[in-house]
Parts: structure tokens; sequence; C-alpha cells
């Protein structure tokens, strides 16, 4: 009888045993499904951008400004567009971003202010950039009675500026102590430790996030469509409507011309590869440095 | 050791006073203090803008506005609920997908993965989440909108059409374009995004604690279930919140795919809008001072107001999250 029991009770004890390891079995497996899956969209993504944009890569798509259907014509004047932009972006939101970011790493801290500063820069970040495009719209399209370059631009800085606040602030938090006593002890004001002793000892981790809301801002389409607009001939004038890859695409894509849409998808694979190189360079250059 | 400091002294008292070795620090702080309280104003500015432009849609359709799903433009008729409609479905129907996606990835990435497969599959995930949106959208256009329209709602049609609630759920003709492709390509694009928050949380937690679990025999699902989760609960939440205010916001992608209707239905297949490509898609024909236009700035008002909850909640949660963490 009591063999009988114990018989009964490693019986049961093997068949949970063997409950549990299909479930972690079941689990592992749902688990490389769903990694499988992400990679897979990534793969078929970029699989579907090379298939269809390798094809449109030429010289005249670098020399030539957009044209009619039918018309011989490039992007040069989208990608010149973007990069204007773009710098001009970074050129406002990154400074601005950086001294946000050492206001609440070496100023605000814990403050109250500071908090709030921080949580509204966290929005700012996660925010629709729609809203964006529709809030420059109304402050530098509708006063101004145009479109504008300029205002794109801005519209990007708004977008470009929070990821600086991060990384400034996470990266100057990383700072050691002693280093700023030795400059404080050299009698250096403090400004001068932040910016040259602080900023300095850190500036790779600064351009890690200048480097990121670049990739960030050259993609963003939904702001441009309400502020630059798009323009489909070569334009270097702030004040006018500008061009831009991004809408280019946009416009192009919707289209049911052959050689725009074979344009649309070769400015698809450009702009895609920008932002990728990019992030990849700065996700190994990280990598290595953390390490 | 005494020697330096005693013959420093006297260096020290020829430095610059205290008083001049501070110049241009309060200008400084002051600069960077400005800076600081400029992005409070952005944020004001943003809202005042949003509220202001509307007020003209909210004074002439009153309440009526958040209710009424009519968006005519031959009429002047305005309404925002076809639109609020196709966010929150998008977005839901979007986190149903997402969410376990990011979990088994994230699950994948933490406990399963080889330290050198789970690097690179980990920056697979974030280049994912860099692709700019508008790429999303073509790839979505042209890639799964066949595919929904030949093969997914065929088969939903074959396998639920006869059934009585669900049959209305995959009606309509298989356009390709609606709420379900919307969804498909949101998942797609918010699920990075998760996984890199609940990776981060997995982390987080103190490593005694998962070998703990393995230690008393557990198998490496149950130490993620009953060590794992409990743990990282609430900055999960606050990962898959994020994930949802993302998608609620997300404009280029979902115009693509949507298929621009202003219409309130059952079917998952059928065309629909957000409020996000709603505006995208109607801005062009609303001149500057319409009717048509301060509707859109109501709508971005209303996706103002609940993408800032959405976020603020999120970010609350994972807040407390840390908090927990650090204790």
């Amino acid at each position: 009888m009591k063999a009988n029991n114990t018989l009964m009770r490693a019986d049961r004890s093997a068949s949970l045993l063997w409950r549990r390891h299909m479930c972690d079995k079941l689990a592992t497996a749902m688990s490389w499904l769903g990694m499988l899956i992400v990679v897979f969209m990534l793969g078929s993504i970029l699989w579907t951008l090379f298939k269809n944009g390798l094809a449109g890569m030429s010289v005249h798509l670098f020399t030539m400004s957009m044209a009619a259907p039918g018309q011989p014509g490039g992007l040069a004047n989208a990608i010149m567009g973007s990069i204007i932009q773009t710098g001009l972006a970074i050129l406002i939101g990154a400074p601005a971003g950086l001294m946000t970011g050492i206001y609440l790493a070496e100023y605000g801290t814990t403050s109250r202010m500071a908090r709030i500063v921080r949580f509204v820069s966290d929005m700012l970040l996660s925010a629709p950039s729609i809203l964006i495009g529709l809030f420059i719209y109304m402050m530098l399209v509708v006063p101004f009675g145009h479109f504008s370059g300029l205002s794109g631009a801005v519209a990007l800085a708004i977008l470009a500026m929070p990821i600086v606040v991060r990384t400034t602030e996470d990266m100057l938090r990383l700072v050691p102590v002693a280093m700023r006593e030795a400059g404080i002890a050299l009698g250096a004001p403090k400004w001068r430790v932040i910016l040259f002793i602080c900023v300095r000892a850190v500036r790779a981790g600064i351009m890690t996030g200048v480097l990121l809301a670049i990739a960030r801002v050259a993609g963003e389409t939904a702001p441009l469509l309400f502020t630059s607009l798009g323009n489909s001939e070569w334009s270097l004038d702030l004040g006018r409507p500008m061009a831009s890859l991004p809408v280019a695409i946009y416009q192009y894509a919707g289209s049911a011309y052959q050689d725009w849409m074979q344009q649309a998808w070769t400015g698809a694979l450009l702009v895609t590869l920008g932002v990728l190189i990019i992030n990849i360079v700065v996700r190994v250059g990280t990598r290595g440095g953390r390490s | 050791m005494e020697i330096p400091a005693r013959q420093s002294l006297p260096a020290m008292k020829q430095a610059p006073s205290h008083q001049g070795g501070q110049k241009g620090d309060p200008a400084f702080r002051l600069l960077v203090t400005a800076t600081g309280v400029g992005v409070l104003v952005v944020l004001g500015a943003i809202i005042a803008v949003m509220v202001t432009g509307g007020w003209k849609a909210f004074a002439t359709f009153g309440p009526g506005f958040l209710v009424s799903a009519v968006w005519n433009p031959v009429t002047q008729h305005f309404g925002a609920a076809a639109p609020v409609f196709g966010t929150v479905i998008s977005s839901a129907l979007a986190l149903l997908v997402a969410v376990p996606l990011a979990f088994g990835t994230a699950f994948w990435l933490t406990a399963l993965a080889p330290p050198a497969a789970a690097s690179v599959i980990g920056m697979a995930v974030q280049l994912l989440a860099a692709v700019p949106s508008i790429i999303f959208g073509m790839w979505g256009f042209f890639v799964v909108v066949p595919v929904v329209a030949h093969y997914v709602q065929p088969a939903a049609r074959q396998i639920f059409g006869h059934v009585p609630v669900l049959s209305a759920l995959v009606a309509g003709a298989p356009f390709g374009t609606g709420l379900f492709t919307a969804a498909l390509i949101l998942a797609v694009m918010i699920t990075p995004s998760i996984t890199a928050v609940m990776r981060d949380v997995f982390l987080s937690m103190p490593a005694v604690l998962r070998e703990s679990g393995y230690g008393l025999g557990a198998t490496r699902w149950e130490v993620m279930r009953y060590v794992v989760l409990p743990w990282s609960r609430q900055g999960v939440v606050g990962g898959i919140v994020l994930g949802m205010g993302r998608a609620m916001g997300e404009t280029m992608a979902v115009t693509f795919v949507i298929g621009d209707s202003n219409h309130i239905g059952w079917s998952l297949f059928a065309p629909a809008n957000t409020i996000a490509s709603l505006i995208a898609l109607e801005f062009p024909e609303s001149p500057a001072g319409s009717l048509k236009l301060a509707s859109l700035m109501a709508l971005g008002a209303i996706l103002m107001a609940i993408s800032f909850v959405t976020l603020w909640f999120s970010r609350w949660l994972l807040a407390r999250g840390e908090q927990a963490a650090g204790r």
C-alpha cells in the first residue's frame, strides 16, 4: 500500500514536471516566433526598399530637380531641401537641447521646476509630430501668409530638441564628481567647469544624441506637410516653400505615374539607408565605448 | 603628503578672489534656466494654439462636435466621432498584436538568446524603431494591403462570414485598406519601442532574484512568469501605454493604408480614418480661417489631450516602476 502511494506520488510529480517543461517549451517557442516575426518585418521592409528602389539609382537622381511625369527628373532639390531643413533644425534644436540638458543636470536637478521641465521635455519627445506641424503652421505660416523652409526647420527643431535634452542630461550625470572638483579647485567658475570640463568629457555621448536627433527628423514627413509644403523646383530660399525628401516621397508614392513611383521608392531607399546607417554608427560606437 | 599642501598655501593666497572666479556664472545660470523654461513655453504655446485654433469649431458645433459622426465639407458640418473612433480602435487592435510580439521578443532577448545573438537582434529591433514612418506607410500600402485584400479578408470571411456577430466584423469589399491593415502597420511600428522598454525593465531587475528562481529549480518561463513579470509589472504597463500613445499619434503610416472614410461601422476591414490621418489628408483643402481648418485644429486639440494624458500616465507608471526598483 505504502509502496503504491509512493509510486503514485512519483508518477504525479513526474507528470507535473512534464507539464512544467512543456509550458517552458511552449513559451520558448512562442518567444522565438515573436522574435522571428519582428526580424522578418525589418527584413521585409528592407527587401522591399532594395527591390523597388535600386533600379532608380542614377546620377540624374542627384543632379536634376523634380519634374513632371514623363519628363526626365530627379530628387536633387528634395535632397538639398532635406539637408538644409535638417541642418537648420539641428542648429536650432541642438544648442537649445544642450542648454536645457545642462540646466536639468547641473542647476535644476531635483527642484520642482526641473522636474516639470524634464517631464514636459519627455512629453515633447513622444508627442505626435503632426501636432508640432499644425502648431508651427499657426505660428509661422499663417501670420506670414506663405509656407516656408524656415518654418519646416523650426518644426523639426522642436522634434530634435528633446532627444538632445535627454542624452545631454544622462551624459552629464555620468561625469565623476572628482572631475568637477578638480575644475573648481583650479578656481574656474561653474560655467567654465560645466562647458569646458563636463560637457567636453562627455562630448561623444552628446554627439550620439545629436546624431539620433538627425536620424529622427530627417525622416519626418507629417510636420513638413504644413510648414515647408514641398516644392518641385530648385530653391534655397528659406522664405519660400522648400522641397524635402519625405514629402517628395509622399507626393510621388500616391501618384499613378510609373517614373514618379520609381523615384519615390529610390527616395525611400535613400532616406532609410541614411537613417539606419546613422543609427548603426551610433549604436556600434556607444557599445564599444561602454564595454 | 604634508609638504605639497604646505607648498601650495602661498599660491592659494594669490589665487583670484572667490567673487572674481564666479564671473559670468549668474549670466550662464540665467541662460540655461531660461532655455529650460523655454521648453515649458513651447508646450504651453502648443496647447494654446490648438485650443484657440479649434475654438471656432467648438463654438459652432458645441459639445455635439465630440459625438457627431458627420464629416461633410459640402454642408460645412463637421464632427469628431468618426476619426476618434478610428484612432481608438486602430490603436487598441495594434496593441493586441504588438504586446505579445514585444513580450516574446523581450523574453527572448533577456532570457533565451546567446549574448552575441542578443546584441545583433537587439540592434535589429532598434533599427526597426528608427525606420521613418512614411516608409512603413509605403511598405504597408504596397506589401501588406495586397496580402490583406487577397488572403486575409477573404479567409476571414470564409471562416467567420456565417457566424452571427463575427460576420459583421469581416463584412465589406476586400479593398485591403482599413482599420485592420492600419492596426497591423501600427503594431509593427510600436513593437520595437515596447520591446525596448520591456527589455530595459527586465534587465534592471537584480540578477540575484533571477538566480534564486533558477536555484529553486524553476524553468526559464517560470522565472519570467513568477519572478520577472511581477517585479517589473509597472514598467511593462508603462511601456505598453507609451506604445499606445505612439500609435494614436502616428500619421504617415496610417494615412497610406487607412482608406480615408469618415464612417463608423462594425467591419474591421472597412476604410476609416484616424485623427492624424484625417488632418494630413484634409489639410491641403482647408484654407486658413475656414471652419474646416478650425475643425481640424479642434481634432488636433483632442488628439493632443488624448496623447498627453496617455504619455503622462505611462511616464508616471515608468517612474513608479523605477522608484520600486531603486528601493
